[in-house]
């Protein structure tokens, strides 16, 4: 088993008194292939920079009870829903893995904010993050994610859960899936031709009939350039 | 140590692959000469599947595009950066210069932001009309006619403005602006600030056979795999060496010297092979320094010999004096009239589609020189850093800050593609006190010593900075957009930028006509050694308020045409 599939079912089998994996609809977007680390030099890495991404792979840096509770977090902050998967089955816990390796200034930040999450949870609880019931741990959310109406002394709380919730949000939706439920549609080759006349009138804008002429006509994009003397095209 | 030498004499060395090297090795061998080019990074083709990041999805990358490995991000065609692992820089206290350098065959053309302007007939005269600075000693009409060649052998994107100080030159078709920039031309219209498109070298259109036509994936960063951008490798060196040129290409080779005979004309460089660290000597009747504005004044500085012994070109003292690069300050936005956005494939090309070239007076302003605004946005890919602080965007438009669930995935979806940006980049003076020098204390691994810089921008460009963000604010706000964070004032420079951040380092090696106070003739030759000619930037006089990129590429050409003419009449 490696080590996303130990992170999945530590995570699964943390959830007895939480949140229960919804079933998938048949058109349901629900896990992501992530590349594995073997196989990361599939981006035109240098020789240097496939090194130090294996190095940092080779590497583990958040405990098993860390990990579970960065788990149990990405998933409050993005559950699935009817159309896409969650924050895990996005692998977000594997990519702030890699992250606190790669930009080690994340390290205290989230290590520390688990602990101090932790020790709320045993004042509050009587028991460790990961071990509260959905609603305990929906409640201590609720103290740090609104950093305007937090009370000051949850302040580390919520720096810890903006952190915890930019990761995320980076995490989930820089994956097929989040790219997907984002609606992002570029990526691929094609030919630019404006924005759409419906967006236009949505915006009440349009293209300045004077500038209308200059633009490329899309049509002769194949012919090859000519000018007259003076630098006017003419093909 | 011995240093190895290679019997074959190469007509003409031309250090560095760049903007300037390519050009020089494009012409000089086209025109039949044996050239070697010398060039410090590996062998870099942008199709090569092993180095090709256009088109990658973020999930590609373990870090999803993070600037950890790469200043500009993973997918970002430059090897180098600010800080390069065994090849520092220092700098004299108080000063701050940051140094960008890649290193790899075509240089920073492989990333660069295609932005091409044409200096105009001002921008060579600039002492005429304020008194600072020096002027060229050529003017816009030695150099139009290479202009008028860079933009038919290259091919840029722009339009017929007519402008006096924006020369309008031999244009592909610019593609239609996005909807952020509609907006941008609405609002700056409202406060008279003038747009008009772009000036990209990108090919809207066919422009040979050799070359593919873009596809829009407004990737140029990463340098495109059909060659339908501009980087010197793939539309000057590749091109030259499949039309027969005798092109020998040195690469992961550090130039540390030109080395000059007892009269102190150039007989070749040494250069250190980072394969196996060993010195290699090449023998070239000519030389032709190309290795950016700030490496080659420092390979001049290190050739030191009796003949020359401040450096080789160095008998003004002038080398590495006048170094500026342009000044930068930039401002982001939230346009409450793009959230909720349909979605659709505006990737475009890579870069704005509209720009604001100068507009003003500077004899009615408190500063001298000019600056354009350049424009980004739009629903682009996302990658590390995207979503992070997304829902603070609601205390603009009522909404609640902070929280999690489907409120969260709602607001990303609300705020993607509702904010854009401005930055302005303008023109600084040069001054002989800013400079680079060698350190005497500091050497690289290869043992060369290596460069300390001294520089200090002055009111004259913090005034511009000053006005650029009170451009921005007025801008924003005819857009009925929101000016995010907060306006730089006087105690941060009003947000202007480290000299150097920008990547337009020229002036180190500058150009004239008496020999005691410049470094090369108006042929971009040395004074103090006929067969060594600089084809960076170094020689530029002033910046301008354009990025140098065309310019450097028009004077390679003239200077390249010089240097065939010159061994015709067999003056060299």
């Amino acid at each position: 088993m490696d080590r996303r599939e130990t992170i999945k079912s530590l995570f699964v089998t943390s959830l007895a008194g939480g949140l229960v994996l919804q079933s998938c609809a048949p058109d349901k977007v629900d896990s992501v292939e992530v590349v594995p680390a073997d196989k990361t030099n599939v981006y035109g890495r240098t020789p240097e920079e496939a090194k130090r991404d294996k190095d940092l792979f080779s590497e583990i840096y958040f405990t098993e009870h860390e990990i579970e509770t960065i788990a149990v977090l990405s998933d409050i902050i993005l559950p699935s829903n009817d159309s896409y998967g969650s924050a895990t089955d996005a692998a977000v816990p594997d990519f702030v893995e890699f992250m606190s390796k790669d930009l080690p200034y994340h390290q205290l930040p989230l290590r520390g904010g688990i602990m101090w999450l932790d020790s709320q949870s045993n004042k509050l609880y009587n028991s460790e993050f990961v071990k509260c019931t959905h609603e305990q741990q929906i409640s201590l959310v609720d103290r740090i994610a609104y950093p305007l109406d937090a009370k000051p002394e949850m302040a580390a709380g919520v720096k810890f859960f903006s952190l915890m919730r930019n990761l995320t949000l980076t995490g989930y939706y820089t994956t097929e899936m989040g790219i997907k439920d984002l609606g992002y549609k570029g990526n691929q080759p094609n030919v630019w031709d404006g924005v759409p006349d419906d967006v236009l009138k949505e915006h009440n804008l349009e293209y300045d009939p004077e500038w209308i002429p200059k633009f490329v006509d899309q049509s002769k994009r194949d012919v090859q350039a000519q000018w007259d003397d003076d630098g006017n095209l003419i093909s | 140590m011995q240093i190895k030498e290679t019997p074959k004499q190469y007509d003409v060395i031309i250090v560095g692959s760049g903007a300037g090297g390519g050009m020089a090795t494009k012409i000089l061998a086209e025109a039949g000469l044996k050239v070697a080019v010398v060039e410090a990074g590996p062998y870099f083709d942008p199709k090569d599947p092993k180095q090709k990041t256009q088109l990658k999805w973020p999930y590609e990358s373990p870090r999803r595009g993070a600037s950890s490995v790469r200043p500009f991000g993973d997918f970002d065609s430059a090897y180098g950066g600010w800080e390069i692992p065994g090849e520092p820089y220092t700098q004299k206290p108080g000063t701050q210069f940051d140094w960008f350098r890649s290193h790899m065959l075509g240089g920073r053309t492989n990333h660069w932001g295609r932005i091409s302007l044409r200096f105009g007939p001002r921008d060579f005269k600039r002492k005429d009309s304020d008194g600072l600075g020096d002027n060229w000693p050529i003017g816009y009409e030695d150099v139009k006619p290479y202009y008028d060649k860079v933009d038919k052998l290259i091919g840029v994107f722009g339009t017929k403005e007519n402008l006096p100080n924006e020369p309008d030159g031999f244009f592909l078709p610019p593609p239609k602006p996005r909807l952020h920039e509609l907006y941008y031309m609405k609002g700056a219209k409202k406060v008279g600030v003038p747009v008009i498109p772009a000036r990209l070298s990108m090919l809207t259109k066919r422009i040979n056979e050799d070359r593919g036509i873009c596809f829009y994936c407004g990737q140029c960063s990463r340098a495109c795999g059909v060659y339908a951008d501009f980087s010197a490798g793939t539309c000057l060196i590749f091109p030259a060496m499949k039309s027969g040129g005798q092109i020998d290409l040195f690469v992961n080779s550090v130039v540390r010297e030109v080395t000059t005979d007892s009269q102190g004309k150039a007989t070749g460089v040494i250069y250190i092979s980072k394969e196996d660290k060993k010195e290699y000597a090449l023998q070239g009747k000519m030389v032709v320094l190309a290795a950016s504005a700030c490496s080659s004044a420092r390979i001049l500085l290190n050739s030191k010999s009796p003949v020359h012994p401040q450096g080789l070109g160095n008998n003004s003292g002038i080398v590495g004096k006048y170094l500026h690069d342009s000044t930068g300050t930039s401002r982001s936005a939230f346009i409450p009239g793009l959230i909720n956005r349909k979605t659709y494939n505006e990737d475009g090309v890579g870069g704005m589609h509209v720009y604001t070239p100068w507009w003003l007076d500077n004899k009615k302003l408190d500063f001298p020189r000019g600056y354009h605004i350049e424009v980004w946005g739009g629903m682009g890919m996302p990658s590390y850093g995207f979503g992070f602080n997304v829902s603070e965007m609601n205390k603009h438009v009522g909404g609640t800050v902070g929280g999690y669930g489907n409120k969260l995935r709602e607001d990303v979806k609300k705020f993607y593609g509702s904010t854009m940006g401005v930055s302005g980049r303008g023109e600084s003076i040069a001054l002989e006190s800013n400079y680079c020098e060698i350190d005497p204390n500091v050497v690289d691994e290869f043992g060369i010593p290596v460069l300390r810089f001294n520089y200090q921008w002055t009111d004259h460009e913090r005034l511009q900075a000053k006005h650029m963000h009170e451009t921005f604010e007025s801008v924003i706000d005819a857009m009925g957009g929101v000016a995010l964070g907060e306006k730089p004032g006087e105690d941060k420079d009003y947000g202007l930028l480290n000299p150097g951040r920008i990547i337009h380092e020229v002036g180190t090696t500058r150009m004239g006509n008496d020999p005691a106070k410049s470094v090369v003739n108006k042929f971009q030759q040395l004074h103090d050694a006929n067969n060594v000619f600089i084809v960076d930037a170094g020689p530029f006089v002033s910046q301008a308020d354009k990025n140098p990129t065309w310019t450097i590429l028009a004077l390679s050409w003239r200077t390249s045409e010089y240097i065939i003419d010159e061994l015709k009449k067999q003056n060299i």
